[in-house]
This record gives structure tokens, sequence and C-alpha cells, in this order.
């Protein structure tokens, strides 16, 4: 494979969190628009200065990216529509990091925003593929918990994780969100009130699952120059993989595509894992976290199990993993699911963090994962950000 | 192991009677392929006609090599079982009036993985397994994970019940008792363990043989019916609507002969009057009532089978009008399982060939035997298919009509059968 052109130069800035409902009554056009108005406030920037546009939506139904310009009266000569889910902050920041290095953008706003009824949830599921149409949805219509049950299971009979391990992702996430102010879920969480939590869709129980919810996450992707120019915190791109439909033969998913591209993402940022300062892996359950730490390099396979055991995950902890508290305690904002590991990463870099800060941080890594069509998540994505020099 | 129902306990009057909330029955017009096959009882999946790549879920093109050349093939179904999960909650109504409900995700030994409504009697991954198709209760096929080995009692899993028409504790109505096929039918039903067989008999006053032998099993009641008299489908539906789970419609005029061997309209008019007509004034008095208690506890209303002929699908011309009431009938039926489909009941349309009758004197074997004609239908109900091609001749008719319809036109024209 040919080696790839550096982030070189490129800013990534402006960390936006539209705050998140349980439900809103608002479309998700009035997300991306409080997104943009607050990117403008944040930045200095006038709304004209943000010439180009990327965004992940998956209520915006019939509109897609550009009816959103006419809708806020944006006139960008770049747009983008990733609706990509989990993966779509990871992929939103490759593709705007790109158009600004090749000058076909100077400044894009990156958003994800969902807006969530009482009944959107259940209307997205059935609609959501054609094979989930076809293949899953029929089945009990129970969404994504079945599917990951199936994941969750095979893998701890494969590899000897025990509810317990995927609770303490779970229990060390809800401990990060209680210093986020835009965390839904404000009690603590024990591991006892984890074990007991009622069973779902077993092996998930009801700590295992995500909260679907409204709201919006954005940042702003632009020339390192002109972050200077406009005294704006930002972070570099150390080095960035996407991947989808990877081990597709795999009759079950046991690895995800962050694996085949491992290699590519540390060469790219010239860092080990072990230089890794924290992680904000994409949760949508828990054990896809734990494969996370696997397929990312920080222990092998199937040592993740014992990796959890072995660390505390708080922002204080050895491993920070979701110093927000991740969507298992902020909540999922639907597309914005796939940018809070990234604004979260950019308030780190950026020490807007506050009191869940990891001190000292100079390298973070963000992963995506999105899209259960079917069996697995087809896309994957992770980037490795850090301070500027 | 499952355990065998139990006969239910008497429907509570004072309870609202639960409403039918069917399973997603939306699917891509490629994935209907599925359901065509599952219709007629086959398991089948894609099968590229390039590299033979068996793929799952249906797709436009095949995964491996690409090529448009995909063609539905039967599968054996054995595969290993790689997780399963019991469902404790669900988005869609029909699952959570059903909870707790049981998944599976297996590997296909040819290849793919399919997501599986799960049997109670497979058990843990991982383990062997058998996958087929059946139609669900939105008529849609769905794929089911089986156990390894068969049991007594399996058809008696909550799940599977769910899928098919079990006679097993149904108040079954077959409309003609008189004949061999009906008298057949009703022995099968009570054989199949239907709490009640309702036998309708147009002529009350015939002593024909071996009704009275009929009437003196303690699951069968007698009722006077009709076809060819509004009133008297009225008067059976306001007796036994309310209760019926599973009307046989096998009541039928056949004499054979078509145009010019005739004159007049008055034999083909009274085979319209019953196999056409009396269809459709069946259908509307039972019709709703079926529908009403399509989610009635364990043993709801859920089936209505329509005795029709092979002769449907072209016609026979030494059995010219019979061939074309029962082509209207066949589609009325196709009406009928439309308006059943939302509150699903599943319309099952049985196809024989020449039956071994008194009407069917003169055709030579094979003839379908009416106790294999009834446990056709037994079979089709149990196993929740709704296309039934009983026997030999019937197999034969329907691959020569599917290969090509105007070839089996003109073959049947110059003499053939």
């Amino acid at each position: 494979m040919r080696q790839r052109q550096s982030y070189q130069g490129v800013a990534v800035a402006v960390p936006i969190t539209v705050p998140y409902q349980r439900y809103c009554t608002q479309g998700a056009h009035w997300f991306v628009g409080q997104a943009v108005q607050a990117l403008v406030q944040a930045s200095g920037l006038a709304k004209e200065d943000i010439d180009g546009l990327c965004l992940s939506s998956f209520s915006l139904s019939p509109d897609t990216a550009v009816g959103l310009t006419q809708h806020l009266g944006l006139s960008p000569r770049w747009l983008d529509h990733i609706p990509t889910g989990g993966a779509s902050g990871v992929m939103s920041l490759r593709r705007a990091a790109r158009a600004v290095q090749a000058g076909d953008a100077d400044v894009v706003a990156c958003i994800g925003a969902d807006t969530n009824h009482v009944d959107s949830f259940r209307q997205t599921l059935g609609s959501f593929s054609h094979f989930a149409r076809d293949a899953s949805y029929p089945y009990g219509s129970g969404g994504p918990n079945s599917v990951f049950a199936f994941i969750t299971a095979n893998y701890m009979r494969t590899y000897g994780a025990r509810r317990e391990d995927f609770g303490r992702i779970a229990v060390d996430q809800r401990s990060n969100a209680l210093k986020n102010p835009n965390a839904l879920f404000k009690k603590p969480l024990s591991l006892d009130e984890y074990m007991a939590g009622r069973p779902i869709s077993d092996p998930i129980h009801l700590f295992d699952c995500v909260m679907p919810c409204a709201g919006a996450d954005a940042f702003l992707v632009m020339s390192q120059a002109r972050a200077r120019d406009l005294g704006l915190p930002h972070a570099i791109i150390r080095g960035a993989i996407e991947r989808h439909n990877a081990y597709a033969s795999d009759p079950i998913m046991v690895q995800g595509g962050w694996r085949r591209d491992l290699d590519d993402l540390y060469a790219q940022a010239g860092a080990t894992p072990a230089q890794v300062d924290f992680v904000q892996t994409y949760d949508d359950y828990p054990v896809i976290v734990m494969m996370q730490f696997e397929d990312l390099g920080f222990c092998a396979k199937g040592e993740g199990p014992q990796f959890v055991r072995s660390h505390a995950m708080t922002h204080d902890g050895s491993f920070p993993n979701n110093t927000s508290g991740g969507q298992l305690s902020v909540g999922q904002a639907g597309a914005a699911g796939g940018f809070i590991g990234m604004v979260e990463a950019l308030r780190q870099l950026c020490d807007l963090a506050g009191e869940r800060s990891v001190i000292g941080a100079q390298l973070g890594l963000v992963s995506g994962f999105g899209m259960v069509t079917y069996d697995r998540c087809l896309c994957t994505g992770a980037v490795l950000l850090g301070r500027p020099a | 192991m499952t355990m065998p129902l139990m006969r239910p306990a008497r429907k509570n009057p004072i309870l609202r009677t639960p409403q039918m909330n069917l399973p997603p029955s939306a699917r891509s017009r490629v994935a209907m392929g599925l359901t065509a096959a599952a219709a007629e009882g086959r398991f089948e999946l894609q099968v590229c006609q390039d590299c033979a790549t068996v793929q799952y879920p249906p797709r436009e093109a095949c995964v491996h090599c690409v090529s448009p050349r995909l063609q539905w093939r039967a599968q054996t179904g054995w595969g290993q079982l790689l997780a399963s999960t019991t469902l404790h909650h669900s988005n869609d109504l029909f699952f959570r009036e059903r909870l707790p409900w049981r998944l599976g995700m297996v590997a296909l030994d040819a290849g793919p993985s399919v997501m599986v409504h799960l049997h109670n009697d497979v058990g843990d991954a991982p383990c062997r397994l058998r996958v087929g198709a059946r139609l669900d209760r939105a008529g849609q096929a769905v794929l089911i994970g089986f156990p390894e080995k068969e049991s007594e009692h399996m058809a008696d899993d909550k799940m599977l019940r769910e899928m098919g028409s079990d006679p097993k504790f149904r108040k079954v109505l077959v409309t003609d008792g008189k004949t061999p096929v009906g008298q057949a039918m009703v022995r099968a039903l009570v054989k199949a363990g239907a709490d009640i067989v309702w036998v309708g008999h147009a002529e009350p006053w015939k002593k024909l043989p071996g009704l009275s032998e009929l009437a003196a099993l303690p699951q069968v009641t007698m009722l006077p019916l009709d076809l060819s008299n509004e009133r008297s489908v009225t008067t059976l539906a306001g007796e036994i609507g309310g209760k019926v789970d599973i009307v046989i419609n096998n009541a039928e005029v056949h004499r054979s002969h078509g145009i010019g061997n005739r004159t007049g309209t008055d034999v083909a008019r009274m085979e319209m009057e019953i196999n056409y007509l009396g269809l459709l004034r069946l259908s509307q008095a039972l019709g709703p009532a079926l529908r009403g208690r399509a989610a009635d506890g364990v043993t709801h209303a859920c089936a209505w089978v329509n005795l029709l002929s092979i002769y449907a699908l072209s016609n026979f011309p030494s059995h010219g009008t019979y061939s074309a009431s029962k082509a209207a009938a066949y589609s009325l039926s196709q009406c009928l399982r439309a308006e059943m489909r939302p509150a699903g009941i599943r319309v099952v349309n049985v196809f024989p060939g020449p039956i071994d009758d008194e009407w069917n004197q003169n055709m030579p074997p094979p003839k379908l035997a009416p106790d294999s004609l009834a446990s056709a239908v037994v079979k089709a109900l149990r196993d929740g298919t709704e296309d039934v091609y009983p026997g030999d001749v019937a197999h034969e008719w329907l691959q020569r009509w599917r290969e090509n319809p105007k070839v089996l036109e003109r073959e049947i024209a110059a003499g053939g059968t």
C-alpha cells in the first residue's frame, strides 16, 4: 500500500455539544441550527466563514445535508453527508481534514445531530437497512440488543469474559459521567446495581444498553494557521484510519476493522499504544469497548477481560476511557453518538474538560463504530489526536 | 424437551378478547423469494449460478463474484448454533405480547450466518441444529432453528405454534361431510387432536354412507349447511362464528365435460354457485369472525383452507366448466388471503389433481386418495404452508405450468393429462 499523506497542518477545534434531552419535540434541523450557532459564537467566525459542511444524522429525512444549507442560510463550497452513525465523527474528520489540506474549504463544520421523539427509535429500527428489514427486525424486533447479545455471548464463551468485566466498563464510565453536566445519568452506578439490572436480551442487561436521546455534537476543522490567527485552542491529527465491512467471513463478530489498519494508524502517528493517554471508544455495548481495547492494540485478542480487571478506566485511572461518561452514561443522541468521543477528546486536549480532565494528556485516541445493518457493525474508524507542537 | 400443550381452560367471557398485532411484515422485493419458497414448505436461499456461493440476507448480486445470476435453491439447513439470546424486551407489539422470546445466530454449513427464531429444544451454543423457513403470522418467511433430534411434542413449542395452525385443541368447520374427502378430513382432524369438528351437510335427510359413523365421533357435531343458500350460511355463522378457529371449505360441485358436450348453463351455474359463490358467501359470513379472534389465546382462530384443483391453474377441457369454477375460486381466495392477512389468518389453498372419487371415475390413475389429501391438509396446517399441491399429478402439473404455461395448455388441448 502506498504511504498515505499525513494530516499535517490541520487543526481540529471548537468542540460543541448541544445539550442532550431524553425526548424532544424539535426536529433534527433545530439541533443542527443550534450547533452552527454555537460554533459561530465560540469561534468568533462569521457564519459566512464556514465554507464546508459535513453532516451526520438519521432524522433529517427527507432532507439530506444540502437541505440544511438552505434551511440555515449557509453557502458552503464543500459539502458532505455521512449517515454512518457511530463512525461518522471519525469519518467526517478525515474528510474535512483532506478538504482543508487541499484547499477545497477553509473552515469545515462537522456536525452530528439527531432528535428523538417518543416513537423515533422504534421507527428507525424497522427501516434502518434492507438487511435489517429482511433479516433481523422480523426476529423479535429487539433492534441492536439481540445482535449484540449474540456477539457478547459468543465473546464470553470464547474468551472467558464475565458480566462483571463488562460491568467494570459501565461503572467507570458512570463515574466519569458524574463530572459531566451534559450526562443524562446523574446517579452513581455500583457493580452490584449493574449486575442486578434487568435482562433485556441476555447476556445483555439494562446497564449494557445506551439510552436513545436527542442532541448534537460538533467541531470545526481548519488549518492550524487559521486556528492560531483566531486564537483557538485546538488539537492536531496524528493519524486516522477507517475500514468498512472488514472480516466479513467471520461467522460472528469477534474482531473489528480497526485491527486491519492498526499498524498504519500508529505508524502514521509515530507512536505506540503505550503512549496514548486516554481513549474515547465507541460504547454502544461494553463488549465492543472491550474489543476496541484489543483491536486498537492495548492488549492481545482475548485479553480484554483481564485488561479491564487490571485497569481503572476513570479519567484519573490508569487507563482513562470515555472520560465524558460515553453514550452508556451520557445518552446516545443518534448520529451525535459518533461525535461524542471526538468532542470529548478535543476538550481533553484543549484543557476544557474541567474536573474530569486527564491530567497532562498529550495524545488521545477516538474510535468510531457504526451501522448494524444486519449482524454486525460495518464501519470502523479511529483517529489519534495530539496537542499541537 | 417441549412439554405437551395442555387443553386450555375455557375462555373467561368477562375478559376482552385481545386483538392481533402482526410481526413486522415489510420485506424488500428480493427477500420475498424466501417467502415464496416457505409458502410451499421449502427453505431456499439465493445461490450464485456463476460461483455457487450461497448467500443471506438476500441480495441483488452475488456477495462473492457480484454476478446478478442468482437462483433460489433448496437448502438442508444444517448448521452450528453460534449464540443464542432470550429477548425480554421488544419494540414491536407482536413480540412484546409474547415475551420471553428465544433467538439464535447460526452458521449454516452452506456458508452464511443467519438469525433465527429458536426452538426451545435447541440447547446452548455451540451445538448442531437444522434451520428451516416458515411463514410467520404476517405471512412472511422467517427462519426457524429446529433441534437436531425431533421430539414427540416439539410442535407444541410456543414459538412454533405461532408459525403454524396446528389443529390440536382447535375448533374446526368442515363444510361438507358427505364426500369421501370431507369424511377423511374430519377423521384426520379428530386424529390431530381437534377439540370440536363441525361438519356441514347440505341435505340432512339423505342418509349417505359413512355419515352416521362420523356423527358418532364425540368430537363431531353435524350442522346443516348449504353454501348455495345465503340464509343457511349466515345461520351457521351465527351459531359457531364466535368459536370456529379453522375453516375447511371442501364443498364442491364437480361434473365432467366442457362446453360442447352439454347444452345450457345449469351445470356450470351449479358449479359456480358452490365452488365460487359458496366461497364468497362463506367468506363474508365467517371471515370477520375469524379476524376478530386471531389473538384469542393459545387456540386462537388461525386458518382458512380452500379445496381448489390443479385445474385452477390451467383448464382441463374434459372437466372444463369445473376448471373454470375452480379458477374463479382460486382468484377469489387470493382476495380472501389479502383480506385475512392483516389479522394473521393463514389462507391455505389446496390444489389436488384428480381425487379418487366418483366424479373422477373415468380418470386413469394415479389418483389422489381422500386420506392422502386429508393428511396433506393437516400437515399444511401444522407446518403453516399456504399453497399445497398434494399428489404426483398435481406436482407434475405445477412443474409443467411453471416451466411454460403455454406449452402445458397445448399439451392438454392435444388430449394429454
